[in-house]
């Protein structure tokens, strides 16, 4: 039996249509994928169906009866709980305030909790409270209400993979239990592990309803990206992978670009490594083994408390980003908006890092601010309809503009700290194959990414991070998940090179 | 890495060493005022409760509009208005209470009160629903009451009956407690506590915090922000009515010198600027502290332009201590 049924949505701000007309029907005791590139219109349907913003058009019906969900609190009453992409908890109150905030009994919360095996302090105030943990926290509030269907938008995406389990048992049971989960990822394998089917929207549209453990990923990325496209990237893919096998000998040949010696810092304790140009460096790290402090200290965001680094061979200080800018050092974050200017223009974005150098005095220079940010835009194929704001660009534009910024004003070594984090399928290719053709054009990159499986696309070389100290090195090919996963955990003697 | 880990901290229903790190600020504006009342002792001659009295009396109206002000900012809003609602309460009250009898006189009180929640609630709408922002709108409401509370009464004057400025001027049980202080505990007791610990006053502090987040977690955040405004303008008209009480007249452009002090108390006090963060405890004792400074200032004989300077450096230094306390506390 149908338990949702949407007909038709649609949703427009003024001239954007942010989804045109999504059919979606979920069965009672399913787990169902909702898939599709950025801006295909995942968020905003989600956001329909949950009251957080009303359709224009279309119809939903809960279990055969119509519905209008006219706020976030109505839709919990009838039984549609979220867990929203970003946490919904309010920062200055503790978590047991608020849960009661939702109306929620604590006591459920608790009881959901430690059947997580997880254990929370309530009297602790929400903002001190590591991010993960509040993704469970946020879960463990929506299954208290015990919902029919429990929405779940991205909800993986910051977990580690220990929490990430947790997550899926609790989607097995609410299945075992005849209840239905929607679940929104861009993790594939995650779809064909665990979901009885998929529907994938493309520009607004549902394209498609499959079974994921029938086609497997070709079969989801097809949909995703349409026929034409798919075979298109298909082909790319191959030659980017042929051309970076052949690079990666050529790679050694490079001088180092950047030199990093017992760098201590935070949990880091003693870092050393060298990046050359032309040279991709991964860095694979579980949450919190001194990832963080490496990328920041590097960017010039916070000071070294030992160690030597050096760029091109002169040593590097840096004691603000400006200086490890005019280093060439630039860095890509995860969260997009700690990057850019969100009610600002994607021209003003992706021109305003340049400012630092060019004409320090004196009237800017249209013309040719206009000419560099056109061929920035132009190399990242990035979506400009909604150029006027940043802030309405889905992530995976929003985090071509991070990129594009540096591609307009230079730079020498790029740090990306997860840069593909919540972004489709279509457009991590996009940003592998772009950062492959940096490393060929010369410039040193350094990667880390939360995702294990990018290492071995990405990388020519992966070093892996555990309590501050690198406890191995992979070559980019050997970088499997198996062998990545026993030296992230520190078991150095079986990998170390 | 267990995650699990992450979590595991010790529990304790009482912690001593959190209520001070988390409520830090609102003991240090205690402890400051404590030291500045140690310090006004040794100044006049035969200090005594009398001195006690006239500072619960100059400092009553300015807890109020401390307490209007904080409710206001702590919801993520500000409230330029509420000086000239101040002065409009002030000039209503004195205007007609001067012939009505005690009893009468409460009861007009009340109504003013209902009256004032409402005007709160009036500009509390306009900006939510207009979305302008709080800060043009409350300052259009500035002129607006100002003008009408001179319409109403255009030079100083009218009163209110002895049992009434009894309420302000007076003192209960022993000379060393004002019948203000009492009152202003009872209108923080009955007003504010029993919201605070309920839904509501979450609901206060986090359409304050992250409006988003509360409107995820089912928050009505229209509706919170309106009812922060008409508790602003009840404790308002509360401030109204202690200057009719303190001062015996009513005063068209008393209310201005509230309009930036309730601030200045609301940020002394603890409340961020930023929204989410404070209570009302802190402003409280921070309206004392900026009225005893004051009067200490004038029994020393200082000069009144100086003594305006040395107020507001007060403030930026001791923001800036909380400030730094804070940045080093998120540091460790």
């Amino acid at each position: 039996m149908s338990l949702l049924e949407a007909r038709e949505v649609g949703k427009r701000y003024g001239p954007v249509v942010a989804l045109e007309s999504a059919n979606l029907s979920v069965d009672a005791g399913e787990v169902h994928a909702l898939l599709g590139a950025n801006g295909a219109g995942k968020s905003t349907f989600v956001k329909i169906l949950t009251g957080v913003i009303q359709r224009d058009g279309g119809s939903v019906e809960l279990r055969g009866e119509p519905v209008r969900v006219s706020s976030p609190s109505q839709a919990a009453r009838i039984g549609l709980a979220p867990v929203f992409q970003d946490p919904a908890l309010v920062p200055d109150l503790t978590v047991a305030q608020n849960i009661r905030l939702t109306g929620v009994a604590v006591e459920k919360v608790q009881q959901r909790l430690r059947e997580l095996d997880i254990d929370i302090d309530f009297t602790e105030q929400a903002g001190d409270v590591p991010l993960p943990l509040l993704r469970m926290i946020d879960l463990a509030r929506a299954m208290a209400r015990d919902p029919q269907l429990l929405l779940l938008d991205e909800i993986t995406a910051a977990l580690p993979s220990d929490l990430a389990e947790r997550v899926f048992a609790v989607m097995e049971e609410w299945r075992r239990r005849g209840r239905s989960v929607l679940f929104i990822t861009h993790r594939l394998a995650e779809v064909i592990a665990m979901c009885d089917r998929a529907t994938v929207l493309r520009d607004g549209r549902d394209v498609g309803t499959l079974v994921p453990r029938g086609g497997g990923e070709r079969q989801i990325v097809e949909h995703m990206l349409g026929p034409e496209a798919a075979k298109a990237e298909a082909r790319a893919a191959e030659v980017d992978e042929k051309a970076a096998a052949e690079d990666r000998g050529a790679a050694d040949a490079g001088a180092t670009t950047l030199g990093v010696s017992d760098l201590r810092v935070g949990s880091l304790a003693g870092v050393s490594f060298s990046l050359r140009g032309g040279e991709i460096l991964g860095i694979a790290a579980l949450e919190g083994q001194g990832q963080d402090d490496l990328f920041a200290v590097l960017a010039g965001e916070r000071r070294a408390e030992g160690g030597e680094m050096s760029v091109a061979g002169k040593a590097l200080r840096p004691r603000h980003p400006y200086d490890a800018i005019r280093s060439g050092l630039v860095l890509v974050p995860a969260d997009r908006l700690l990057a850019l200017l969100p009610q600002r223009s994607v021209r003003e974005n992706i021109a305003a890092p340049r400012y630092n150098r060019v004409t320090r005095w004196g009237p800017i220079n249209p013309r040719e601010e206009r000419r560099r940010v056109a061929k920035a835009i132009e190399a990242l194929q990035i979506d400009t309809r909604a150029q006027r704001q940043v802030r309405r660009l889905s992530g995976g534009n929003q985090q071509k503009v991070t990129i594009a910024r540096w591609l307009a004003s230079g730079f020498q070594t790029l740090l990306c700290f997860d840069p593909t984090r919540g972004i489709d399928v279509g457009t991590k290719r996009q940003i592998y194959a772009l950062l492959r053709r940096l490393a060929d054009d010369g410039a040193a990159i350094l990667f880390f990414s939360s995702e294990l499986s990018e290492f071995p696309l990405v990388c020519d070389r992966v070093l892996t991070l555990f309590g501050g100290r690198i406890t191995g090195e992979l070559a980019g090919e050997g970088a499997d998940e198996a062998s990545l996963l026993r030296a992230m955990h520190g078991l150095v003697e079986e990998v170390a090179v | 890495m267990n995650s699990a880990a992450v979590g595991v901290r010790p529990r304790g229903g009482l912690n001593a060493g959190r209520l001070v790190r988390r409520h830090g600020w609102t003991v240090g504006v205690y402890v400051l005022l404590l030291v500045l009342v140690l310090f006004w002792r040794t100044i006049p001659a035969n200090w005594g409760s009398f001195d006690v009295q006239s500072l619960a009396i100059d400092a009553l109206p300015l807890a109020f509009a401390a307490m209007a002000q904080s409710v206001v900012i702590i919801s993520g809003g500000i409230d330029l208005s509420v000086g000239s609602l101040i002065s409009l309460v002030n000039v209503l009250s004195a205007k007609y209470m001067v012939d009505m009898s005690f009893r009468n006189a409460l009861l007009f009180g009340a109504l003013l009160l209902a009256g004032s929640a409402a005007a709160g609630a009036f500009t509390g709408s306009l900006t939510v629903l207009s979305r302008v922002p709080d800060i043009v709108v409350t300052l259009a409401m500035l002129f607006v009451w100002a003008g009408v509370a001179l319409e109403i009464l255009q030079i100083p004057g009218g009163g209110a009956p002895p049992p009434y400025l009894q309420l302000g001027t007076g003192h209960w049980w022993s000379q060393w407690i004002p019948s203000g202080l009492v009152i202003l505990l009872l209108g923080f007791a009955i007003f504010w506590l029993p919201l605070r610990w309920a839904r509501p006053g979450l609901a206060l502090y986090s359409v304050g915090s992250n409006r988003s987040a509360a409107y995820l977690s089912g928050v009505g955040v229209a509706r919170t922000r309106i009812l922060a405004y008409a508790l602003g303008g009840l404790f308002a008209g509360l401030a109204g009515l202690a200057l009719t009480a303190t001062s015996g007249i009513g005063d068209p452009n008393a209310g201005q010198y509230y309009t930036l002090n309730s601030v200045a108390a609301a940020v002394l006090g603890g409340v961020a600027l930023v929204g989410g963060v404070g209570g009302l405890i802190g402003p409280i004792a921070a309206a004392f502290v900026v009225t005893l400074v004051k009067t200490m200032l004038i029994l020393k004989g200082v000069d009144q332009n100086w003594a305006q300077v040395i107020q507001g450096s007060l403030i930026i230094v001791v923001v800036m201590i909380g400030g730094l306390a804070i940045r080093r506390r998120g540091r460790t």
